[in-house]
């Protein structure tokens, strides 16, 4: 299976993931300091930034763009709730 | 409380009196049409308002038409109705400006809608997603404007300006600036939550606690927010602030910025300079959780790029732990696991944090147990409810540690620095070894 390893600045950790994998279902689990409200991409709470490696996750939905919108969300800023890591190198902070 | 008297309550000026309500005048083009609400004893379930609130709405007439500035809270919507028609038609009305989408300020919003439908509504980017869980699926029906700092709206011979202030409650927050007469509307920000039908900051009574106690409580854990809003609002001329709770800052307007501007920051210069700050609580039952404290505390200190404090939770009084937190780097809590509970001290400070902004602080915890030791995941799972990052997995000791053991403490202390100051060994683990 394709694997993408993903980095969490916030806590130097970088997790080896196989694709497809949400940030959420990874991130809780090592404390970084992404946090969750809906978890369906509604709040815009799990705002996070793409240091590097934002060509490596899925394309944003037509809702996960809109409330990234909606929250004035810098251009590398995805949600962690909705995005996959598909392969290679990511890297995200907090946003 | 005993009930009001139909007197009391016009004394009070209760819109709930049989005293027909009236708008105020503010200016000569804007009009108060909010309302009182003097038997409210506390706020949003968490602040205690001794003598009530009011929900402050405006109308403000141009040449070319009135805009509503906020609404009220829903159960005072006829009073807040009986104002508005007094002060305008509704077919003169062409704009709704919500500065905030917190029911206290739109319960009467849907009436007003029914009325009005034609109105033009002005929110924030993040308003429109509060405004479209509001008016349901009849929110395709109305003509709704997103808005951003700098963007204007025009009246004829009078300018709305806005200013896009999130988190100066909730993420929606903005203000609003009425140009010609350097008036800005505000909303939650310089509000508090004081009844005086006397309505203006220079006729009102002693209003000054509830304007600390509400700001301590409502802005406080938004302090970064309300100071990128103060930079927003302090080039502007302003000859008065209008909030939407409390007394209208007409007088000295100036001098209430400057106070925000105080109150955000902090409180006792710091003595820590450069360095990171890590503060480590604990409660020990006996000497063991102690023990690991001291441990951790000497690994943490061998770090000559971190300042660490140790405080003995159980002889200290809570709340000024408070204040040292807000300005710290990083917090690790030991407490030992009772009755499979961490201790209740470590959750009053631990619920005492709601008060300030903890995002992206480090936390850790620690602990000796008899039997299960789950205290420690309890407060881990807290802190990253608070929005910090909690890098290293707990510590659980059974029982007193041995030699060894305090190592692996001094060593856990030496990882906490590591992370504060950026040096930490960056590491690698696979998807399947995470538990
Ligand atoms: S948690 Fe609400 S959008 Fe992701
Ligand atoms: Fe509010
Ligand atoms: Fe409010």
């Amino acid at each position: 299976m394709a694997h993408a390893k993903l980095t969490f600045a916030d806590v130097s950790l970088t997790v080896n993931v196989p694709s497809g994998t949400r940030i959420i279902e990874i991130s809780e689990k090592v404390g970084a300091g992404i946090t969750y409200g809906c978890r369906e991409g509604e709040c815009g709470t799990c705002l996070t930034r793409i240091e590097d490696g934002a060509e490596n996750l899925s394309e944003p939905s037509v809702l996960e763009q809109r409330v990234l919108k909606e929250n004035l969300a810098g251009r590398n800023d995805r949600l962690a709730c909705q995005c996959q890591v598909l392969s290679g190198e990511i890297r995200v902070r907090p946003a | 409380m005993p009930p009001l008297t139909t007197s009391d309550r016009q004394a009070l000026g209760n819109p709930r009196s049989t005293a027909s309500p009236l708008p105020v005048s503010v200016t000569d083009r804007v009009q108060w049409i909010g309302a009182l609400d003097p038997q409210l004893r506390n706020f949003d379930i968490i602040l205690r308002t001794a003598n009530g609130t009011s929900y402050n709405a405006y109308a403000v007439r141009g040449s070319n038409g009135v805009a509503v500035i906020d609404t009220v809270k829903q159960e005072f919507t006829e009073a807040f109705l009986a104002r508005l028609e007094a002060a305008a038609g509704y077919d003169e009305i062409t704009t709704l400006v919500l500065n905030h989408l917190e029911p206290d300020h739109t319960g009467a919003v849907p009436e007003l809608l029914e009325r009005a439908p034609h109105v033009e509504i002005c929110v924030s980017p993040r308003g429109v997603q509060v405004l479209r869980a509001l008016l349901k699926d009849r929110f395709d029906e109305y003509s709704v404007r997103v808005v951003r700092t700098g963007d204007t709206i025009s009246l004829g011979d009078r300018t709305l300006r806005f200013l896009t202030t999130p988190y100066v409650h909730w993420p929606d927050t903005q203000c609003t600036y009425l140009e010609e007469q350097d008036l800005l509307f505000t909303c939650d920000l310089f509000g508090c939550h004081f009844c005086d039908e006397r309505l203006f900051n220079d006729q009102v009574g002693d209003f000054r606690f509830s304007f600390e106690y509400y700001f301590e409580h409502i802005m406080r854990p938004f302090k970064r927010y309300v100071i990128e809003a103060l930079d927003l609002i302090e080039p502007l001329d302003i000859a008065m602030i209008a909030p939407s709770h409390g007394p209208i800052l007409r007088s000295h307007p100036r001098e209430y910025i400057t106070h925000y501007r105080r109150l955000v920051k902090k409180r006792l210069a710091s003595e820590v300079g450069e360095q990171k700050s890590l503060l480590i609580f604990y409660v020990s039952a006996y000497g063991a959780t102690a023990q690991m404290a001291y441990a951790v505390y000497a690994g943490a200190a061998e770090n000559a790029g971190v300042r660490v404090s140790l405080f003995d939770l159980q002889v200290g009084e809570v709340t000024p732990f408070v204040d040292l937190i807000e300005e710290a780097d990083g917090l690790a809590f030991g407490t030992p696991t009772i009755n499979g509970d961490a201790v209740k001290t470590v959750w009053d400070l631990l619920a005492g944090l709601v008060d300030i902004d903890t995002k992206g602080k480090l936390g850790a915890a620690f602990g000796s147990y008899g039997w299960t030791g789950e205290a420690v995941a309890m407060v881990e799972a807290r802190m990253q409810g608070l929005k910090m990052r909690v890098p290293e997995k707990g510590l659980k000791i059974k029982l007193h540690p041995t030699e060894e053991e305090l190592e692996c403490c001094r060593d856990f202390g030496r990882r906490l620095a590591a992370q504060l100051t950026g040096t930490a060994e960056p590491r690698e683990i696979d998807f399947a070894d995470l538990t």
